[in-house]
């Protein structure tokens, strides 16, 4: 399947009388034009590790990055200032968490539902409609956890006092919704990709639907939906918009979900808007934390495509 | 793919043939099923019920003001989202200019002429898979860090779309690469044997046969870049801006930025006018998301 370039090897490579009449200049520009535009997708990654290490270095050349690693306390603009990041990692992973417990149970859900249950017909008016949540913009997520949620969390809270009006516990559930679309896609093509005489003999043997999803195709295309999983963690760990509207502005190291936090992104995004002059120590916490947030999710995201391809190696 | 699997369903059986004699359902089955299809519906009531609460919380500011006025800080119930509206249009178009050339050349590299075997074309495409899941915020930095601070170009609308360009690159890369991978090879053969250079086959045979493909992966890179806002906050598209961009040196300020505004004042009116934005913003994005569906089913054939 895969097109090389048939073209010029039969051309260029060939025996002596297939010989080209006359050098093409014309299409060694092209590519030339082609491998340009290809390299801007490189210069972005070179363009980010740019505007995130001089400046993070920057940083730590003022700040003990053992401090930086271990500190409990986030409070970079003020007198004195600390700069211990727990308080937002802890934020960021407690938000995460309580997304991961709605997304992966109902995208996993779909996902199955989709791929083992589903008639086509059922397929094609779901489908574009999980697809719809996934385009919808995550400063309209915010505004519904913040306005629609958590009074209605607050509302009716069975024990003791209700959420704060910005918490950890809204953000994360409307993440969760938002992930959904993500993890459901992928695992649903993890599952797909499982050849059919799989489901035959298991259906032959006497096997229920039930057992056929989740003893033969859950298991077979296990690698997948684990990729599927990474990529919602960090689909989650670097949501911007949903975090700084609905859980808040301020550092918390607390494992409490009813109280507002900050997360990482949260930060950048509030130290971004405050127009910080550029060289300033709080300047420069933006790029710390940011490169900070880059590496967590670059693993997640390497590992995510490893197990990708690994499935797709086994099933081709 | 497995809706083939699933037309000859082994519990129902083929229609009209003689039922296999079993006990019943089991419950534990019907619980799964149950479950599995509840976990569908989870996500599909709260897209209903999400787009309920802004028609009806905007329903009082859905009109005109919406698009004639300025946002008016004193009395927004007389202000609207006209630079929001414009700006949008102005970031959105020079991100199409930039994104969309060098993602369709990009792909057309990585499948038409790329080794696949040499180790720096695999490092290009791992390394496109992974700017596609780079927190848009870290796009953010690097629009702050490198274009507007480092290059200079400041809060304008230029900075704006050449960050969301970079943005949704991997995305128009990526869903270009299908529908150029999904042209048969025996349309190439052809065209290579009648005597025609790789680029007229290419540029003749290939891309004609793509462009529904890429069009479609196209408008839906657009429709992500319209709702973000994260990377535009660090970019300063906060304040309020109360005229239209005249040009690429032009402050702006776009629809999701608006909004975030807007939710973030304490003042009632602005939950209604918010309202009212977020209904233009998804009708917009509905609308890029259906034109996009029409055009993969009106032009998408088997070969």
């Amino acid at each position: 399947m895969k097109s090389g370039a048939p073209g010029q090897r039969t051309v260029s490579g060939g025996p002596g009388f297939l010989k080209q009449s006359q050098p093409r200049y014309g299409e060694k520009v092209i590519k030339v034009l082609l491998v340009a535009a290809s390299l801007v997708s490189v210069l972005t990654t070179v363009g980010i590790v740019i505007a995130l290490i001089p400046p993070a270095g920057e940083f730590f050349g003022k700040v003990d990055f053992g401090d930086f690693i271990t500190g409990t306390n986030w409070a970079p603009l003020f007198k004195p200032p600390h700069f211990g990041v727990l308080p937002l990692v802890g934020a960021t992973l407690m938000v995460t968490l309580i997304a991961l417990l709605v997304a992966v149970p109902l995208g996993l859900g779909a996902a199955v539902y989709l791929s083992e249950y589903a008639s086509p017909r059922t397929r094609t008016v779901f489908k574009p409609m999980l697809e719809v949540l996934a385009g919808i913009p995550t400063v309209v997520y915010g505004f519904f956890a913040l306005k629609a949620i958590t009074p209605a969390l607050q509302d009716h809270w069975p024990f003791g006092d209700g959420p704060q009006i910005f918490n950890a516990l809204s953000a994360g559930f409307v993440m969760g919704i938002m992930i959904i679309p993500t993890i459901a896609s992928l695992a649903e093509d993890a599952m797909s990709a499982v050849p059919h005489a799989l489901r035959d003999g298991a259906f032959a043997l006497g096997s229920s639907r039930m057992q056929v999803s989740t003893r033969v195709v859950f298991p077979a295309a296990l690698s997948g939906i684990v990729a599927a999983i990474v990529l919602g963690i960090s689909r989650a760990v670097g949501e911007t918009m949903i975090v700084a509207i609905a859980a808040g502005g301020q550092p918390n190291l607390s494992f409490n979900p009813l109280e507002g936090m900050q997360t990482m992104t949260a930060f950048i995004a509030a130290a971004g808007i405050g127009d910080l002059p550029t060289g300033s120590t709080g300047y420069q916490t933006i790029f710390a934390v940011g490169s900070l947030l880059f590496v967590m999710t670059l693993v997640m995201n390497l590992l995510s495509i490893r197990l990708v391809r690994k499935y797709r190696e086994v099933y081709e | 793919m497995s809706s083939k699997v699933l037309e000859r369903d082994p519990i129902a059986g083929a229609p009209g043939a003689p039922r296999l004699k079993g006990r019943g359902t089991p419950w534990r089955e019907r619980f799964f099923h149950l479950s599995l299809w509840a976990s569908l519906a989870v996500g599909v009531v709260f897209l209903v019920g999400l787009i309920t609460y802004v028609v009806v919380e905007g329903w009082s500011r859905l009109d005109s003001r919406l698009w004639t006025n300025f946002p008016d800080l004193i009395t927004p119930s007389n202000g609207g989202a006209q630079s929001a509206i414009m700006g949008t249009l102005w970031v959105i178009g020079f991100t199409a200019l930039y994104c969309l050339p060098t993602g369709i050349l990009t792909a057309i590299y990585l499948e038409e002429y790329a080794d696949q075997n040499r180790w720096y074309n695999r490092a290009v495409e791992i390394n496109i898979q992974n700017l596609a899941a780079v927190p848009s915020i870290v796009y953010g930095i690097l629009g702050l860090g490198v274009i507007s601070r480092g290059l200079g170009f400041g809060q304008t609308v230029l900075t704006a779309s050449l960050t969301l360009s970079l943005l949704v690159l991997p995305v128009v890369i990526i869903s270009s690469r299908e529908a150029i991978r999904a042209v048969p090879q025996s349309i190439r053969q052809a065209s290579l044997a009648l005597g025609a250079t790789q680029w007229q086959t290419i540029w003749r045979q290939v891309l004609p046969a793509a462009v529904p493909g890429m069009a479609t992966g196209s408008i839906l890179a657009l429709s992500r870049a319209i709702g973000e806002a994260a990377p535009l906050l660090l970019l300063g598209g906060l304040t309020f801006i109360t005229f239209n961009p005249t040009g690429v040196e032009s402050q702006f300020t776009v629809l999701p930025i608006q909004i975030f505004n807007w939710i973030s004042q304490s003042r009632s009116e602005f939950v209604a006018l918010a309202s009212a934005a977020i209904v233009i913003l998804l009708v917009i994005l509905l609308a890029m998301n259906s034109l996009a569906i029409w055009l993969r089913n009106r032009y998408s054939h088997k070969w």
